[in-house]
């Protein structure tokens, strides 16, 4: 595991002596798995429902960036996107790893997974001219797999295809698992999409220190752990109700709609694409970590 | 006859399986099926209208500013408000610097590991094998392998430069109807404009090059993969307030022949497609009601039409149907004086192929990052950028763009102040549609036909040929 303990650290925004850690901390767990594996842990990313938004999130990273996190951290062995295979020897090879590191290796998920009309809205393969459903494929892989990585709100609470109506009967990963009585840890990234950091630092704690604490909904508390308003550079705008009346102008974007007071999410922090911008700056905040944002915060530029 | 399936198609956008037969070596017959559904013309239905420009920009994560553009111009038109000078160039970009991103990612990270030899770990194996299948020479291919690592740093840039204006990328808080969110000032403009040189810097001496360099290589695909050879663009990066010019220019070329684009003359086809036999419809009209299991269906792709015959669309479309002058290594290639001008049409038939819809990105790529230049110097710091844009209790209109892999549009009527009807087509529907209900195929299906398979247990030609519309 090559990534160093200081680049880990300025990930999480931290300064050495706040990082949290859970009760189910395995403390040599990271160490005892490059010795069995001999070499990066396995990573097997799948995609349902979803719009490929996360990946490409995680591609924008900056330290470790996407170079490192490819040949440095994790071995990922199927992911559709970047891969070269394709067709059945794709999806062979993705079961042939699961059981090889049975145990071992961990299960990404990106998208919302569809249950209606038994799975045909999400088909993501063939085996033996038959059709694998990412929601029978998520429940097979699961069962192997170490830990489930539900990267971005779709695959954590079920997202845009879960809106109302939910045409799809579209759901999150950790609900799947559920109803199945599958016990393979999952961890949530919400995120609409999730920040790379999120992401990478998620995949990083896992493997120097275990699960990380985790809150009601299942996200790292490292990442999700204050409300953007808490932090928000506006929040004396708010104070004294300056109020912004249209996008452009100084002031607290309450009135144009921001979420800001009931969104978990640290872009107050680290911004996004390498501290280019952000949500609030350019605009306002659509609460995008949230379960069910879609309709619970709607109408997006309307208060609550 | 042998039939040969591949699902997943892997290194795209979605999920797609290609079905064809295969005879004498050659592709005989196709299918393209797209698996996914997931109803956002249903779930925007009953919702405020400006949330439609969030919504519809998940449609892509890697081209949200395409649906992002759609949409605000569509409630544009249903609200009756135009942006001011300073809104209609952040648009432009936005999206622009998407094009950078996209046509980057797109050649060296979905496209170029069916051509050159990547290390031999994951993800880069399991892969094809085969005598004749990687043929770069091995100091190309290296460099080549090169650039696919410094390619991952570029369009990394490519969306910082971007979130300048756009607030953050992937799916881009910047898009309101009405213009933009972003105040302009003398700092971003700087920002932004440094940033674009880099990125120019490598299109052009690295990108652009490589690009011409595998087409070497590979000449024999430049005459595979003809397809109907109809192309359409709804035009897109408005040139001026009134939307008189664009850079790439709206039209239609139909069976050698240019016509002026008309919007009435789309139709949607659901015949082969999984939703209820409803007609061919023009979007203003059209109607989703999935069906999953229908009988003769294949796909959950409508079949776009125009004047009722399927056109490709993507930078090949709008490369073919702008037709403007290309890059010097346009005139290597085709061994024409450096002082003469080679257009796109100068490529004549070779353009419709495999590697000429490779040129038209790398070439399209190129032009936009010239033109993001002189946008930025038009920029007027401390004007508005946007103007207000109340919701109406009725509205209805479409928003037409081009996203990188081709032409966007999305229709809306608003009743009572809420999104009454929504409907969107987006470039792969168009690309990747399935037949229609006169039976004729689809761009890509089309473009299978004749496409030489030698060795049916790894039929790289297919993948090359699908890859290359970008889907």
């Amino acid at each position: 595991m090559k990534v160093s303990r200081r680049q880990f650290l300025k990930l999480c925004g931290l300064s050495g002596v706040a990082l949290s850690v859970s009760p189910t901390l395995l403390p040599k767990f990271a160490e005892a798995l490059e010795r069995a594996l001999g070499g990066n842990p396995p990573v097997i990313w799948i995609q349902g429902a979803g719009c490929t938004g996360c990946s490409v999130s995680l591609l924008n990273a900056v330290s470790p960036d996407i170079q490192d996190i490819l040949l440095k951290i994790i071995s990922l062995k199927f992911h559709p996107t970047v891969m070269a295979a394709q067709g059945e020897t794709a999806i062979d090879y993705a079961n042939e790893m699961a059981s090889k590191y049975k145990g071992k290796f961990f299960l990404v998920v990106e998208g919302a997974i569809p249950t209606g009309s038994h799975g045909a809205f999400c088909v993501v393969g063939e085996k033996g001219g038959k059709e694998v459903t990412i929601v029978d494929w998520t429940k097979d892989l699961a069962k192997k797999a170490a830990g489930v990585l539900a990267f971005g709100t779709c695959a954590a609470y079920g997202g845009l295809p879960a809106a109302k109506p939910n045409p799809t009967n579209a759901k999150g990963v950790g609900d799947i698992l559920k109803e199945a009585e599958i016990r393979t840890p999952c961890i949530n990234v919400p995120g609409c999409p999730p920040h790379p950091d999120w992401m990478a630092g998620t995949i990083a704690h896992v493997l120097l220190y275990g699960i990380p604490e985790l809150d009601e909904v299942g996200r790292p508390v490292l990442f999700y752990g204050s409300l953007v308003h808490d932090n928000c550079p506006y929040r004396s705008y708010f104070e004294e109700e300056e109020f912004c009346e249209h996008f452009g102008e100084t002031g607290c974007r309450y009135e144009l709609g921001c979420k800001g007071p009931m969104s978990h999410c640290d872009s107050w922090k680290r911004k996004w694409n390498n501290g280019v911008n952000w949500c609030v700056e350019n605009a306002l905040c659509i609460g995008c970590t949230e379960p069910n944002f879609w309709d619970e915060f709607a109408p997006l530029y309307e208060p609550s | 006859m042998a039939r040969i399936s591949i699902d997943p198609v892997t290194r795209i956008e979605g999920h797609l399986k290609i079905e064809v037969d295969v005879k004498g070596g050659k592709v005989k017959n196709s299918w393209s099926h797209g698996l996914l559904f997931r109803g956002f013309e249903l779930i925007l239905k009953g919702r405020d209208p400006r949330d439609a420009v969030q919504i519809t920009q998940r449609i892509c994560g890697v081209c949200p500013t395409a649906h992002g553009t759609a949409s605000s111009r569509a409630l544009d038109a249903a609200f009756g408000v135009k942006p001011p000078t300073n809104g209609r160039i952040i648009r432009n970009l936005i999206l622009g610097a998407n094009y950078i991103q996209s046509h980057i990612l797109h050649f060296y990270h979905l496209a170029a590991l069916d051509y050159v030899k990547g290390p031999g770990v994951s993800p880069f194996i399991p892969r094809y094998e085969g005598p004749d299948i990687y043929r770069l020479p091995p100091a190309v291919n290296q460099k080549a392998v090169e650039g696919y690592l410094k390619a991952l740093e570029m369009r990394r840039k490519a969306q910082e430069m971007l979130a300048i204006f756009g607030g953050r990328m992937p799916h881009v808080q910047g898009f309101i109807p009405g213009g933009a969110t972003e105040p302009v000032t003398p700092d971003k403009i700087v920002n932004y404009y440094w940033r674009l040189q880099e990125l120019k810097e490598f299109v052009e001496k690295i990108y652009l090059p490589t690009v011409y360099v595998v087409g070497k290589v590979y000449s024999e695909l430049f005459e595979v993969g003809r397809g109907h050879r109809n192309v359409l663009s709804y035009g897109v990066f408005p040139l001026d307030d009134e939307e008189k010019d664009f850079l790439l220019k709206p039209g239609v070329y139909t069976k050698g022949k240019d016509y002026p684009l008309y919007v009435a003359k789309i139709t949607e086809s659901v015949k082969r497609s999984w939703y209820e036999d409803v007609g061919d419809r023009n979007p203003a009209k059209g109607v989703t009601k999935v069906k999953p299991n229908k009988g003769n269906g294949y796909s959950f792709i409508k079949a776009p039409r125009y004047n009722g015959l399927p056109h490709e669309v993507g930078p090949l479309a709008r490369m073919w149907i702008t037709n403007p002058v290309l890059s010097k290594e346009a005139n290597k290639f085709l061994g024409v004086p450096m002082d003469k001008e080679v257009r796109m049409r100068d490529l004549g038939e070779k353009a419709f192929s495999i590697m000429g819809r490779h040129v038209a990105r790398a070439e399209e790529c190129y032009l936009v990052a010239k033109a993001l230049e002189k946008w930025l110097s038009e920029l007027k710091p401390g004007d508005p950028v946007n103007v207000p844009a109340e919701v109406p209790k009725t509205g209805e209109g479409y928003g037409l763009s081009e996203a990188p892999r081709g032409s966007v549009g999305h229709w809306i009527k608003i009743k009572d102040g809420v999104i009454d009807h929504y409907q969107i087509i987006a470039p792969t529907t168009w690309n990747a549609s399935p037949r229609d209900s006169k039976g004729q195929r689809g761009p890509i299906e089309e473009a299978l036909i004749g496409v030489p398979v030698p060795d049916p247990r790894a039929p790289i030609n297919i993948l090359r040929l699908v890859r290359a519309f970008d889907p």
